[in-house]
This record gives C-alpha cells, sequence and structure tokens, in this order.
C-alpha cells in the first residue's frame, strides 16, 4: 500500500529555488534566517507562539498489515509536551515511549546523517530529526513518504531505492592507480569542490519520494542514483573510458532525460545537493559526448 | 539456516572493512546487521583520519603519541602494529575513491589535531566519517558482499565447554526485522562482532540510538571477557537536548566558555590556567559539571560556548555546520546567541578482550572497531585515532578470520591471561538476577556438530523471543530510562566511591524490574519494540561492566576520575580490568598491560599538553 497525498507549494516554490541556484551559503543562510523571523512574527501576531507549557498535537499515519484493527490506515491522535528545540523525532519518541510502545518509525543517528528518518510531514518531504516544531503549523501531521510502499506506520519499504541507487554503479573504479601502494592518486581541489555537494548524499530517499516522474515511472533512475553517477562521473581520478560508461548507464531510457526540471528534488533534500542541477549538467554532458561520436 | 564462511555482525567502518577484508581472501562473506550499512554511527564522526603519511613524521612517532595518550594503559604491540598499518589502510581507502580535503599538489590535506606531535590527521571537510562510511560500503557494493540489512542479530551460537578458552563460536542467530523471521546463520570460519559503541547506556550520548552494546554484551555472555569498561570518554561541548557533538574546532578557532555569571571560568575558576578552553577532553568536561555543580551552571544544566566574537565571515567559512546543528537540534542561531553545551558520554575505550589479529579467547570469535579493545586507546582516546582503528584492526580481523595465516598473536586474551584476580566490594551481587540459570551458552555439550549448536541456539532464541511478546509486563523504556539516568548520575565524569556502589543497587533494582519486561507490540512485522527490548537487555549488562570497573580501579588515569583517589598509580594499576561473566556470576580480574614495543619499551611519563 502506499500513500498518495497532493503536494501543494511545491511548484511556485521550486522557480524560486531555480531563479537563486547561484547564491552562497551566506546569502542561503540570510534568506532562511529572514524567513525563520518572519514566520516567528507571524506566529506572535497570532498569539500562537510556542511557550514551555503548550502541547502540541500530532497526527500520525498507523498502518500495520498483521494486526487487526490496524490494517484499515488511519491517523492517531497525540499530545505532546513541547519544549524549546524540540523536533519531529523527539515528539515521535515521546509518543512511543509514553504512550504507545507499537509506533513504529525508523530512526538512529537523530542528526541527520544516516537518512533513516525522512518523513512525510504537513506535506513535504523532512528529516525528523532535522524539522523545529516551533517552525511547523499545528496539529503536524506525519506520514511515511508518499510512492514508497509503506511496511509499517511510518516505515517504507527502501528496496526500490537502493536498487535504484546500484543500478548505477555506485562505486569508484579508477583506470589506473598509482604503484606504490603508499601513493594517493592525485586529485586537484577544484575537481573535489565540482563533487563535493553531490558526495553529501545520505540516501534518504526524500527527493525520490518528492519526485512526480519516479512516481509515474518505476523504472526512472531518480534523483539520488543519478545525483551518484554525477559523483563518479565528474570525478578527475576516474579517467575517460569509465566515465563514458557511466554516461551510458544514465543516458538510457529511464535515465537522465525522463527528468522534467521540476525542482521537487532540490527542494526537499535536507542535503542541499543541486540535485536538479546536477541532472542537467549530465545532461548537456550526455550530448557533448553523443556529438563526439558523430 | 543461512552458511557462510564468515559471518561479520555490523556494518559501520568496522564491519565493512572486515568484510572486505575477508573477501580478499576468497571467503564467501555476509554482513548482518541490523541498519542498512549506510545508516551506521560511523557516518556521524567528523574530525579526521590519523595516519603517517608525509616525510618528518613516522609509524613511531605517531605510536608514541598514542601510548602517551592511552595514559599509558595501551598495549605496545596493539598500538606499534596500529600505526604501522595506519598509512597504507588510509591510502588504500583513497584509492577506493574517498573524497579527502586536497592540498594544492592534489595530495591529501592533513591538519593538527589534540594528542598528536605531527599535523597527521586527514579528513573529508567536517564530514570525514560519512565520506568513509559510504566509500567503504560503495566496495562492498563493488565485491557483490552479501548483506543481510534490517538484521538483528540477538545472540551468538557457542559451544558450552565450562573453560570459555575451549569454547568454539559456529555462528550466531539474527532476525529478519522486516518479517519476523528468525534464524540461525552459521559460520564456518568466523564471527567477527562490528556492533560499535554502547553510548545508549548513558541518557546523555554523541551516540546513536543503535548503540546499545550489543556486541559487546553477546559476547561478555558467551564467555569472551570485557576489558578496561571504565573508560569511557566524555566530551565537552554537546547539545543539551538531544547530545549532537559539536567539534572541537569551535574552541580551536577561539570559542570561549562562560557560565551563568558571564564568567570565563576556564580561567576565572582556575580550571586550566595556561590552556583554557583548548585544554583536554576530560579536563574540560570536569570543568563544566564544577559549574554547574556549585551552582553556576545556566537552568542548572549546561554552559555557554560563545563564538559570536568570531564574526560571521569566519564562521560561516570554518564553522557553517556547526551553525546548522546549533539551529536544527536546539532551535539557537549561533551568530546571534551562545551554544548551550554540557559534557557528554562519546566513546567506550574499553570492550571486548581480542588481540591483534581481533580474536578473542573464544575460537571463531572476533570483534573488531568500538565494540572491540584491543588495547589500543587505554585510559583515553585520541581525536582522530578511531577511523583508523576500523581500518586497520577490521581488515585484520577480516583476514584472520578467513584463514589468512598471519603470525601468532603477542597480545593474550582469555582467563589464562590472568596476572591477579581482582578486589571489589560490591553492595549487591552483580550479574543475572537468577546466576546460573539465565543464559545458558549453547546446549549439545561438547560433542554436537557445529550445526546442532546454531540449531540449539536458534530454539532458545526463538522461545526468549516469543515469551517476550505474549507476557504481559511493563515496557523496556522504563528499565532503560532507569539504566541512563543512573548511570548520567553516578558513573559521569566525576566518579564516588558511593556513588558507585548506589549504581550497582540500582542496576541490580533494574535487572529485577527486567524480569518483567514485555513487549506489548503483537506484530511480527517490524517490531522496534521487541529490538529494543532485547536491547535494553544489553545496556543492562555493558552499565554494570562498567560500573565495576569504575568502582574497582582506585585511581585517577585517563578518562577515569575517582574522587578519593587524586593521583595515578603507577605502581599498583598499570593494568587492565578484565570481567569475565561466568554464566551470570561476574568475576573480575587483572591483565598486564604490555608496555614492550617493536622498537622500544614505553617509559610511562607524566601526562602535560
Ligand atoms: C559524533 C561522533 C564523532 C566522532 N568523530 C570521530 C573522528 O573525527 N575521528 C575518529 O577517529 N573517530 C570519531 N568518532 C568515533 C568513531 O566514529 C566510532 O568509534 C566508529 O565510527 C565506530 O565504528 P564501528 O564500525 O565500530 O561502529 P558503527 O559505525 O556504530 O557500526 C555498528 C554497526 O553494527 C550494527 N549492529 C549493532 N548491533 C547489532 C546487532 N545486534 N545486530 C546486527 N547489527 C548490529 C549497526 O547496524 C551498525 O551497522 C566519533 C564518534 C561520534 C559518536
Ligand atoms: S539526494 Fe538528498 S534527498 Fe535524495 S536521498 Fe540523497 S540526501 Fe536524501
Ligand atoms: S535520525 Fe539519522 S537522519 Fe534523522
Amino acid at each position: 500500500m502506499s500513500t498518495q497525498i497532493e503536494q501543494q507549494e511545491t511548484e511556485s516554490e521550486s522557480e524560486q529555488e531555480a531563479e537563486s541556484a547561484v547564491e552562497s551559503p551566506g546569502d542561503r543562510r540570510r534568506a532562511e534566517k529572514q524567513q525563520r523571523l518572519d514566520e516567528q512574527k507571524q506566529a506572535e501576531r497570532e498569539e500562537s507562539t510556542l511557550d514551555d507549557e503548550e502541547t502540541i498535537r500530532l497526527k500520525v499515519f498507523r498502518y500495520d498489515p498483521e494486526v487487526e484493527g490496524k490494517q484499515e490506515p488511519r491517523f492517531d491522535d497525540f499530545l505532546v509536551p513541547f519544549h524549546k528545540g524540540m523536533t519531529i523525532l523527539d515528539a515521535l519518541i515521546y509518543a512511543r515511549d509514553q504512550y504507545d510502545s507499537s509506533l513504529t518509525f525508523r530512526h538512529s543517528c537523530r542528526q541527520a546523517v544516516c537518512g533513516s528518518d525522512a518523513l512525510f510531514v504537513n506535506g513535504r518531504q523532512r528529516l525528523g530529526c532535522k524539522t523545529q516544531i516551533a517552525e511547523l503549523e499545528t496539529p503536524v501531521r506525519i506520514e511515511p513518504l508518499p510512492h514508497q510502499e509503506v511496511v509499517k506506520d511510518l516505515v517504507v519499504d527502501m528496496e526500490h531505492f537502493y536498487d535504484q541507487m546500484e543500478a548505477v554503479e555506485p562505486y569508484f573504479d579508477a583506470d589506473e592507480l598509482p604503484e606504490d601502494e603508499l601513493e594517493e592518486q592525485r586529485q586537484s581541489r577544484e575537481n573535489r569542490e565540482k563533487v563535493k555537494m553531490s558526495t553529501r548524499c545520505i540516501w534518504c530517499g526524500a527527493c525520490m519520494s518528492s519526485c512526480n516522474i519516479a512516481a509515474g515511472d518505476n523504472e526512472y533512475l531518480g534523483p539520488a542514483a543519478i545525483n551518484k553517477a554525477y559523483r563518479f562521473a565528474m570525478d578527475e581520478r576516474e579517467g575517460p573510458d569509465r566515465k563514458q560508461e557511466r554516461l551510458r548507464i544514465i543516458e538510457q531510457e529511464h535515465g537522465v532525460w525522463r527528468c522534467q526540471t521540476q525542482f521537487s528534488c532540490t527542494e526537499v533534500c535536507p542535503k542541499d545537493i543541486p540535485l536538479t542541477e546536477h541532472i542537467q549538467e549530465l545532461k548537456r554532458e550526455a550530448v557533448k559526448n553523443n556529438l563526439k561520436f558523430w | 539456516m543461512y552458511e557462510h564462511d564468515v559471518i561479520v555482525v555490523g556494518a559501520g567502518g568496522a564491519g565493512l572493512r572486515a568484510a572486505i577484508a575477508a573477501h580478499e581472501e576468497g571467503a564467501d562473506v555476509a554482513l548482518v546487521t541490523k541498519l542498512h550499512p549506510v545508516r551506521s554511527h560511523t557516518g556521524a564522526a567528523e574530525g579526521g583520519i590519523n595516519a603517517a603519511l608525509r616525510e618528518g613524521d613516522s609509524w613511531d612517532l605517531h605510536a608514541y603519541d598514542t601510548m602517551k595518550g592511552s595514559d599509558y594503559l595501551g598495549d605496545a604491540p596493539a598500538i606499534d602494529t596500529f600505526a604501522k598499518d595506519a598509512p597504507e589502510e588510509v591510502v588504500q581507502i583513497e584509492h577506493w575513491g574517498m573524497p579527502f580535503s586536497r592540498e594544492d599538489d592534489g595530495r591529501v590535506s592533513q591538519r593538527p589535531f589534540g594528542g598528536m606531535s605531527f599535523p597527521r590527521t586527514t579528513y573529508a571537510g567536517a564530514e570525514t566519517g560519512h565520506h568513509l562510511l559510504h566509500t567503504m560500503y560503495e566496495q562492498a557494493v563493488k565485491r557483490g558482499i552479501e548483506v543481510y540489512d534490517e538484521w538483528y542479530v540477538t545472540n551468538l551460537a557457542v559451544t558450552d565447554h565450562e573453560d570459555p578458552e575451549d569454547r568454539v563460536c559456529h555462528g550466531c542467530v539474527a532476525y529478519d526485522i522486516k518479517s519476523g523471521e528468525i534464524h540461525g546463520f552459521r559460520a564456518k570460519n568466523g564471527v567477527i562482532l562490528a556492533t560499535g559503541g554502547l553510548g545508549q547506556a548513558f541518557d546523555h550520548t554523541t551516540n546513536a540510538v543503535a548503540n546499545t552494546g550489543d556486541g559487546c554484551a553477546m559476547a561478555y555472555r558467551a564467555g569472551a571477557p570485557m576489558e578496561d569498561m571504565e573508560m569511557i570518554q566524555f566530551h565537552p561541548t554537546t547539545l543539551p537536548s538531544t547530545g549532537v557533538l559539536i567539534s572541537e574546532g569551535v574552541r580551536g578557532e577561539g570559542g570561549i566558555l562562560y557560565n551563568e555569571d558571564e564568567e570565563r571560568f576556564m580561567f576565572e575558576h582556575g580550571y586550566a590556567n595556561n590552556d583554557g578552553e583548548l585544554a583536554s577532553r576530560d579536563v574540560v568536561s570536569r570543568a563544566e559539571l564544577t559549574e554547574v555543580n556549585e551552582g553556576r551552571g545556566i537552568e542548572d544544566e549546561f554552559v555557554h560556548l560563545d563564538m559570536r566574537h568570531l564574526g560571521e565571515e569566519r564562521i560561516l567559512d570554518r564553522l557553517e555546520n556547526i551553525l546548522h546543528l546549533a539551529e536544527d537540534f536546539e532551535g539557537v542561531d549561533g551568530l546571534d546567541e551562545p551554544m548551550p553545551v554540557k559534557p557528554g558520554q562519546h566513546y567506550a575505550m574499553g570492550g571486548i578482550e581480542c588481540d591483534e589479529n581481533g580474536e578473542t579467547c573464544i575460537d571463531g570469535l572476533y570483534a573488531a572497531g568500538e565494540t572491540a579493545c584491543v588495547s589500543l586507546h587505554g585510559a583515553n582516546r585520541l581525536g582522530g585515532n578511531a577511523l583508523p582503528e576500523l581500518l586497520v584492526f577490521g581488515a585484520r580481523a577480516g583476514h584472520h578470520a578467513a584463514g589468512k595465516d598471519m603470525k601468532v598473536a603477542e597480545i593474550q586474551t582469555g582467563p589464562s591471561a590472568k596476572s591477579e584476580d581482582g578486589a571489589v566490594e560490591p553492595p549487591v551481587d552483580p550479574g543475572a538476577v537468577d546466576a546460573g540459570t539465565d543464559d545458558v551458552v549453547a546446549d549439545g555439550g561438547a560433542a554436537a556438530t557445529p550445526k546442532s549448536v546454531v540449531k540449539g541456539a536458534v530454539e532458545e532464541e526463538r522461545q526468549r523471543i516469543e515469551e517476550l511478546l505474549e507476557a504481559d509486563g511493563i515496557n523496556h523504556a522504563e528499565v532503560r530510562a532507569d539504566v541512563q539516568e543512573t548511570m548520567t548520575q553516578r558513573v559521569n565524569v566525576f566518579r564516588e566511591e558511593d556513588g558507585l556502589k548506589q549504581a550497582l543497587r540500582e542496576l541490580k533494582d533494574a535487572r529485577r524490574e527486567y524480569q518483567n519486561v514485555a513487549v506489548s507490540d503483537p506484530s511480527r512485522t517490524y517490531n522496534t519494540d521487541l529490538i529494543h527490548t532485547i536491547e535494553t537487555r544489553n545496556i543492562l549488562d555493558v552499565a554494570e561492566a562498567i560500573t565495576i570497573g569504575a568502582l574497582a580501579r582506585e585511581e585517577f588515569r585517563g578518562a577515569h576520575w575517582r574522587a578519593e583517589h587524586q593521583e595515578r598509580k603507577d605502581d599498583e594499576w598499570i593494568k587492565h580490568t578484565m570481567l569475565a561473566w561466568n554464566d551470570g556470576d561476574p568475576e573480575l580480574y587483572y591483565k598486564p598491560v604490555e608496555l614492550d614495543g617493536d622498537e622500544e619499551t614505553y617509559e610511562p611519563k607524566e601526562r602535560s599538553y
């Protein structure tokens, strides 16, 4: 079974994102901060700023194929006491440990590096551990990632995502290595900078879940896998032959050309990876490469 | 029953490296892991990986620094092997594509780190662990190594000989988290435990929620002793709400610590008049807690780490990641406000006793990574030394388990390495509530075939899990919370005899409570309630071992501070604390520290930086 919830906002916001693709981290931070301040003021105006005594209402998606009474998907409400700095993951843990120990979700690092708690929160893909409750409208609606099979409650089946990742041969494969086993390969700083953002992916699956194309075409490699291909195709240590091979993989029928530049992946990626840009760049590389053959 | 030559439990840095090494020797290897490999906690490491790569540096300097850092509780053969193998291992992961930060000439960058006499820490931005983990997983994929991901290993299948040194490990029992099915895994050559840290024994830790000391506890109950468990490293700058680590880099760049009265307490209260905020981790942790205990903490809980004066430009340039962490996890903007910080559990120096090949005293049972104790870090781990440990000793365990001939290990393991009996007076009997009946190692007697040993272990686990699912009782979360609170209150940075004894009483109570624990989620599908319940048992065992070790060690060495014993006692205490489970009746004994290195013998010296 799969949850299909309409996504609002995504389209209009994605245009903004496209325009501001070149901003620096500083600009981005300032913009984000401004946005937060605005939101906070808005909230104050509505006299709903959260303080420590308040409770938050969570509406959490529940489903278990095995347990009678949970086989029909439903939403459960949990009232959780709020404290400053509280994240979605904190609230879920509270709900589980205090009210219902069968409430099921994946989590581990609680610091946005393990990629296991991507969730659909108030209609958007987010990492539970990285999302401050104070910034959300209440009640907070928490669902599993859309367009993925639900295993139980908030846990989705990631197999398809892993398969797509593995389909791009996601491993370094240098043509030749230095003879001396104690000598590194050389890589220029520029080249490392170029691949840097692409190497930050934590396999959370948020991008894939937000992508309309992936939702309609099960074979589409999807943004994360294409980004993985980018990470190696652009690494100068691999050599031209391997790069050819990599371009062939991403150029297949369900590869880069399926992407319709909707930016929803870029929009939701918790690691700020410019996914759409990477896909576009690979399209250009592929064209250049084909021209060479003619 | 699944069968493989080598079974690696855990797929963090140590597990992946071990699996690749065993595969290189032609073994059929399987990785069995409760998290998908890329979700392992190795991904959280920020700082870097130490290795002597450059002219002017050498393995013996690295070894010397490590021994000194360990406060002379590390074993020289382990330290020498480590420092010698590290360069090749680090270059190896570079050859596997690791995106290290680079110098102008294209070689990997190195930077200075605490306690290192040479800038030998290689790194990939402030996300070194993430890149290491992913690079190694990619190589495992490339080799087609079989991965059972989201499989929880609940116990080992070990023969039940009286003497642990006669026992053989034939495999383990695991269940498929997605389906709830329980299966045996038979290992023809060996099982390698690489299950990572045990931070969840404390309620405030930088460790992931999955770091529950499973490997340690399983090996302990199977008969492999735990070594130096009292040696827990606390990190002085973690965020109060979550325990997320704020890198030492902030203080390195000039960040300042303030108490509630806005005093720069490191200087004003004389904790470290020379180094101030940059004193070593244990010194700063103790200073912060003293402030809080004496009523100068903020909200009676934490202190402030201020970096505003560094200026927006410098912060964004070098500490951008920290801004995100403070914002995402504490809701604090580091550019406008000081960040709240307090000490948190960070690393376990102790663990499953093993030799340089990773082998324990039980034949066919290996350990590698944070769960293991070859005794490399002794009483204090230097920053950047854990990641190369995963590589060096992960690889050696993998090679050895796959049958590659290696020299006989110099480090002795098992009860026969004992130098003297331990004396400690616990206020209650530690160990199992019904000692002797709980957790029999295996069944079938010494004559049992390997398969029947695995089968027997599977049967026992089926029964245990069945009971947990069917019984009514209390929720594990209560017991876990009690244990974590006890540990944080009494076995933390500061340790006093009365507190430690009280902790043992409370842990015994928790063990009794645990007798009544039950899983209330009846489902076999993705039952996290069940996982956490089994983990809680493991947390109990490691928590108790830490506390017994802390009570036994009557001196002040490295991270281990004792109120009644404010000095390092070299005459008496250059020895390892060892704890053997003995069917639920823990036995404490000591084993000598090996100070004879390859080139020279290390002489204990005063540790000052
Ligand atoms: C925040 C942080 C920062 C750090 N920074 C540095 C640094 O800069 N430099 C450095 O050298 N060190 C650093 N360390 C220490 C270092 O990262 C760890 O010691 C190391 O990564 C541990 O690796 P591991 O492979 O032993 O365990 P982990 O990476 O934790 O892997 C454990 C594996 O075991 C599996 N597992 C556990 N129990 C079971 C079970 N019962 N059944 C099946 N599978 C199981 C898990 O799924 C996981 O795959 C840091 C640690 C932390 C917490
Ligand atoms: S690209 Fe971003 S959103 Fe997609 S899986 Fe990786 S981290 Fe998650
Ligand atoms: S818990 Fe690891 S990414 Fe959120």
